[in-house]
């Protein structure tokens, strides 16, 4: 399982890269969905991997830690919205410049 | 407890939100908030920063939690320092937006003003390393929408730009953060900073990695080469008045820096030891070296200023890699200066910029008023260069003085870097006000504007104060700088693990 989460974390994040570095916005987009989905894999791998084990601390039972949980669910919902923002204002720069270039020199 | 650390934060939030719901029609009324919730704003961080001085290190517990398992706002003398900075720097350029016009080119302007004050206040304020990253993201998402306010089509694509390089930022603070936490269990500052020590030592390679990942966002945020890249274009394209604001913001990765290089990974540290001081010195040389040359040559006025501002950047980072008392006083005096010192010079640039046809640096027809805003800009331009009289001499002086050991490299390169302003500055005055003379038309007419000509000089007017008052504003950064480096007080303030 370990080998499973960290080959997945670090393919997305390779995949995430190359996308970024692409010249048109979309690909780009994609890239950085990539990789704010394997820095919340990775955020929930910093808690240790459990299975099965409930988030919550009952006597004699054993638990998963609940933080790293909580950060995930913070770090999901602000990537989520700034990926909204950024897909507003691309779908804005297509429209307005014709096309879709991130890194087009003014004429 | 106080509850006014949290009023920076949650003063702007309500007036943004009451602006967006109750005033989005009227652009007056929304001023007239806009203007009384900063002047609240800065009698709030008069009382934190008197506050700070007498009683020193104060945390404020969210929710009434305990810290580390809550979210702690701390106030110290840095935190309230820079509050107040801010706070200081906000009002001069809100009024610029009004006297200028700029804040009626787009819907919202006064409510993201706000939440970018939110923002900025919080991450100055926390306590609490995740709680740094979601500040982060409230001032950063705030500044997108400020950044293309007015829209245009290249303004569209640097906010893209720039939206893209801090996403990619963000999701490397978040790696640290999940580092940080999987070695130590805790995100809480002042809790890390007791644990960081006691570490086995298997453990501390991830502590390194994590630490120079955190540097690297930090230096994201102060436009640290070779990550300086959004900068040029975010500010040379963001409306003048905005460009202002976001002077500040580059200041945000410098007091993130000294914060953590003072409290979590001090050079005492065994784990990383002085590796952050030896990581950031040659970038911020280069940085220096970069800027300057950036000043020489631009091609518009705008980008000029936003060179500048990479260059003084670089000038604060090399006095912040010092990790002394002596050399972060000098970079506290230097952070001030060259945070008013760019945004009077930014709002300058747009005083020009509007006046003329477009930015470039050639010789066009005089401009309206050109007598005055000639005499501002060489006021500007003579403090963020750092000649006598204004207080970017003092500020660099005071930076010569710290680095006293390393002479040979850090005052060669930053007195060479000045010069090359000084020249670069030079060169784009007198094309654009003395040649201006030389070719034929006359001064297209322009509001006088008086409002906005009054706020740039407000700016320059605390430039010459911090010159003048030089001597107790120093005295009391070497406190600050000598309690960063005594952090028991701030540790004791957060009453980690204390059944309260």
């Amino acid at each position: 399982m370990e080998l499973l989460v960290a080959a997945a974390v670090g393919l997305m994040t390779a995949v995430g890269i190359y996308l970024v570095l692409r010249q048109r916005t979309f690909p780009v987009i994609l890239g950085l969905t990539f990789l704010s989905y394997a820095v919340n894999i990775f955020i929930f791998a910093a808690g240790r991997l459990a299975v099965n084990m409930p988030p919550i601390i009952k006597d004699g039972a054993s638990y998963t830690d609940p933080l790293p949980q909580a950060l995930v669910l913070t770090a999901i919902v602000i990537s989520f919205g700034m990926t909204a923002v950024i897909v507003i204002m691309s779908l804005g720069a297509y429209l307005e410049a014709g096309n879709d270039k991130v890194d087009e020199t003014a004429p | 407890m106080s509850h006014w650390i949290i009023a920076p934060v949650v003063l702007p939030a309500l007036m943004a939100a009451l602006m967006v719901i109750a005033l989005r029609r009227n652009l007056f009324l929304q001023r007239v908030a806009s203007v009384a919730s900063i002047l609240a704003l800065n009698a709030i961080a008069i009382a934190l920063f008197w506050s700070a001085t007498t009683h020193g290190p104060e945390a404020y517990f969210l929710g009434n939690w305990p810290a580390p398992f809550g979210i702690i706002l701390v106030l110290d003398r840095l935190s309230a320092l820079m509050v107040l900075l801010l706070t200081t720097l906000a009002l001069p350029v809100l009024l610029y937006a009004a006297g200028s016009g700029w804040d009626a080119k787009g819907a919202h302007f006064h409510p993201l003003l706000q939440f970018l004050l939110m923002g900025i206040a919080g991450a100055f304020l926390t306590g609490d390393a995740f709680n740094l990253f979601v500040f982060f993201e409230v001032l950063l998402i705030a500044s997108y929408g400020l950044m293309i306010h007015g829209g245009g089509r290249d303004r569209t694509r640097a906010g893209i730009q720039y939206i893209a390089f801090n996403l990619v930022g963000s999701s490397l603070f978040l790696i640290a953060l999940a580092t940080v936490y999987s070695v130590t269990g805790t995100l809480n500052m002042a809790d890390l900073a007791q644990k960081l020590p006691l570490l086995p030592q298997g453990d501390t390679a991830l502590i390194r990695t994590a630490a120079i990942l955190l540097i690297l966002v930090f230096a994201i945020k102060g436009a640290l080469v070779p990550l300086q890249f959004w900068l040029p274009g975010t500010y040379a394209n963001a409306p003048g008045a905005i460009a202002a604001m976001f002077a500040v913001m580059t200041k945000v990765g410098a007091y993130a820096t000294i914060r953590f290089g003072t409290l979590i990974f001090p050079t005492t540290l065994p784990a990383t030891g002085t590796m952050i001081a030896d990581l950031i010195l040659p970038a911020a040389l280069i940085t220096l070296i970069v800027g300057a040359i950036g000043i020489l040559g631009a091609t518009t006025l705008p980008r000029l200023v936003a060179f500048a501002a990479i260059a003084s950047m670089g000038t604060a980072f090399t006095a912040i890699a010092g990790f002394t008392p002596q050399s972060t006083s000098a970079a506290l005096y230097y952070i001030l200066h060259s945070t008013l010192a760019t945004a009077a010079l930014f709002l300058i640039a747009d005083l020009v910029t509007r006046r003329r046809t477009d930015a470039s640096l050639t010789a066009q027809p005089p401009i309206a008023g050109s007598g005055l805003i000639a005499a501002l800009f060489m006021a500007g331009a003579v403090a963020i260069a750092g000649m006598p009289p204004l207080s970017g001499f003092i500020g660099k002086l005071l930076i010569l003085q710290a680095t006293r050991d390393q002479a040979p490299l850090i005052w060669t390169t930053i007195l060479m870097a000045s010069f090359l302003m000084i020249l670069g500055l030079a060169r784009a005055g007198s094309v654009l006000f003395w040649k201006s003379h030389a070719t034929a038309g006359t001064p297209a007419p322009h509001p006088t504007e008086p409002l906005a000509i009054a706020a740039t000089c407000a700016l320059l007017a605390a430039l010459a104060a911090l010159t003048v008052f030089a001597g107790p504003v120093t005295h009391w950064l070497d406190a600050t700088a000598a309690g960063l480096y005594d952090p028991a007080p701030y540790i004791a303030s957060t009453q980690l693990y204390e059944d309260r």
